[in-house]
């Protein structure tokens, strides 16, 4: 039950082993959030958090960040327990407003992703300039290196806190929700951008998403969270109406129309479809600054 | 420690002590001001640096009742208040507000127990306007090198967290995620905030302390390009003001017939005159096209 698609990964690939996850278990408030979760994630790959409101994905992101206090299992990275990396790991948070008055540019932010964490004097010494132009260009961020962060549009503050998180060099970026609020075109640049990632700089990116068709044709591995449980692989075993049936616990039907999928749980509770992964943007938005 | 001076012309009131002292005093306050105000309003914590000013006015209403050094009365009293607002530790900066107008309440309470047993109780009369709107000229000598000392220290304390903190003034979530000890510098920082509100009321008066603490670094914030510079620009418009202020008020002794005005109104005047200037001039530099205005890009 807790891992319905294990991750076949064989002794011989550990090498490329980054993430691994084990009987995770959190709750929060008393209430369970995760349930006995199991996942592996391999160096370079590009993977989804598939799930409704509410599946735990956010807190997934937390744990593996150290964030979130975790009540029986564990999460290793790169071998070693998360809690360890603490720092080391490059997230996006789904909420990015930055105060338009901030004397902070967009290189600022970026340089603060090297020495935000460094006390002493430190900070003060050691070229940065280097890391900080290679990190603005893998966003195509050279454009407004020089405006102020909170006069950039929502697109390109996501990019810069992109770029914050990649100058460091994170084996493992995680984004929530990061096609939340954008619209066609700048989903399309940003997937594209983090491919590009993917596949050039060997990182593994962990995205978080209601809907998994803008991420198809990047996707290495999808991991579909409902009820606490995960359904973990490749798309294609992974969407199917018996597996995310048995991961739901009622009837799950999966339509796939001109490489789009569309997944419709009907949930007996309520006698209709509840989620369709289409475009919901209007529950979570954020109204951009 | 103060060398004697000779004929200086135009600077003659450098051969006044009380000028010296004031000076000292004054620069201290400019520097550690204009630095910590600009976290302060790039953490939208604008209020609090002004409620902990204010609230320091109790102490130095207590220590002028009990006779130690009006300095410890400020800081001790700003320290305290800063305390409690970290021990709060609230996030939503709609909360916070309230709860620091709830401190902010008690502590002007307890300014107006102090202040009245001052008045009633003690020799000095004019403990109110002075605690109130700050002496600089009548601050005693021995007062110079503790607040040398506590200001460079605040500095020194800035200089060494000056990374994490900047990065958890711009959003503490990405602090959080490297590792950055948020609820430390949160509490280290309402302590640096409770210092320079001290200092600055020792300067210039608690009610006026948020003139020194926000004008200057306001202004700065309108003209830097980057943190480093809003830093250097905000103690550098505060040191203007504070020296600007104290020459002013010494001179105008010679203008009104021997009545000289307070130092506190020069110095907040040419903290007001900064702002505007600032304001002013970054909106005819966005105009022309330097910075770009809010929303253009989008």
């Amino acid at each position: 039950m807790s891992s319905l698609i294990s991750s076949s990964v064989g002794e011989e690939q550990n090498m490329l082993l980054l993430l691994e996850v084990a009987g995770l278990q959190v709750q929060i408030a008393g209430r369970s959030v995760l349930e006995d979760l199991d996942f592996r994630l391999d160096r370079g790959q590009f993977c989804a958090l598939i799930g409704e409101n509410g599946a735990g994905k956010t807190t997934l992101l937390r744990a593996i960040l150290g964030l979130q206090p975790v009540r029986q299992g564990s999460i290793r990275i790169q071998g070693k327990p998360a809690s360890e990396l603490r720092g080391q790991i490059g997230y996006v948070p789904q909420k990015i407003a930055f105060d338009p008055n901030l004397p902070l540019r967009t290189r600022d932010l970026v340089e603060l992703g090297l020495k935000g964490n460094r006390f002493g004097f430190r900070g003060f010494f050691g070229n940065t300039r280097s890391a900080v132009a290679a990190a603005l260009a893998a966003v195509d961020g050279e454009g407004f290196a020089d405006q102020r962060i909170g006069r950039l549009s929502g697109g390109q503050q996501q990019r810069a806190v992109i770029a914050h998180a990649l100058v460091r060099r994170p084996p493992l970026l995680l984004l929530d929700e990061p096609l939340a609020n954008l619209d066609f075109r700048s989903t399309n640049t940003l997937v594209q951008m983090l491919g590009r990632l993917v596949r050039e700089e060997k990182i593994t990116v962990l995205v978080t998403a209601h809907d998994m068709n803008p991420l198809l044709p990047f996707l290495d591995r999808l991991i579909y969270l409902a009820h606490g449980r995960a359904a973990v692989g490749d798309v294609d075993t992974v969407v199917q109406d018996g597996v995310l049936s048995h991961l739901y616990g009622y009837p799950v039907t999966v339509l796939r129309h001109q490489g789009r999928i569309l997944v419709l749980p009907e949930d007996p509770r309520q006698g209709m479809e509840t989620a369709c992964p289409a475009h919901r943007e209007a529950e979570h938005g954020e109204p951009g600054p | 420690m103060i060398p004697e001076f000779p004929d200086l012309g135009l600077l003659h009131f450098l051969n006044d002590p009380s000028v010296r002292s004031a000076l000292w005093i004054g620069t201290m306050a400019a520097m550690l001001n204009g630095v910590i105000g600009v976290f302060a309003i790039l953490r939208s914590q604008a209020f609090a640096g002004h409620a902990l000013g204010d609230i320091s006015s109790a102490g130095g209403a207590a220590a002028v009742f009990t006779g130690i050094s009006a300095l410890w009365g400020f800081l001790g009293m700003a320290w305290l208040a800063a305390l409690v607002l970290s021990a709060l530790g609230l996030k939503r900066a709609g909360e916070r507000d309230l709860v620091t107008g709830v401190v902010l309440g008690g502590g002007l309470g307890i300014s107006a127990l102090f202040l009245y047993l001052d008045a009633t109780g003690s020799s000095y009369s004019g403990a109110a306007v002075s605690i109130m709107f700050g002496s600089l000229f009548g601050i005693p000598g021995s007062m110079v090198l503790p607040v040398i000392l506590s200001a460079m220290a605040g500095l020194l304390l800035v200089l060494l967290c000056y990374h994490p903190l900047l990065l958890v003034a711009a959003d503490p979530d990405l602090a959080r995620v490297m590792g950055v000890p948020a609820a430390f510098l949160e509490t280290l920082y309402l302590l640096l905030l409770g210092l320079a509100a001290a200092i600055s009321a020792l300067t210039v008066g608690a009610i006026l302390a948020t003139a020194l603490l926000l004008g200057p670094a306001g202004a700065a914030i309108h003209l830097a390009r980057h943190p480093a510079q809003a830093f250097l620009y905000a103690a550098g418009i505060a040191f203007f003001c504070v020296v600007a202020g104290i020459y002013l008020a010494y001179e105008s002794f010679y203008w009104f017939d021997g009545m000289a005005w307070p130092v506190s109104f020069f110095v907040v005047v040419l903290v007001l005159l900064s702002y505007l200037l600032a304001a002013a001039g970054s909106r005819i530099g966005i105009r022309q096209g330097r910075q770009t205005p809010a929303g253009a890009t989008r």
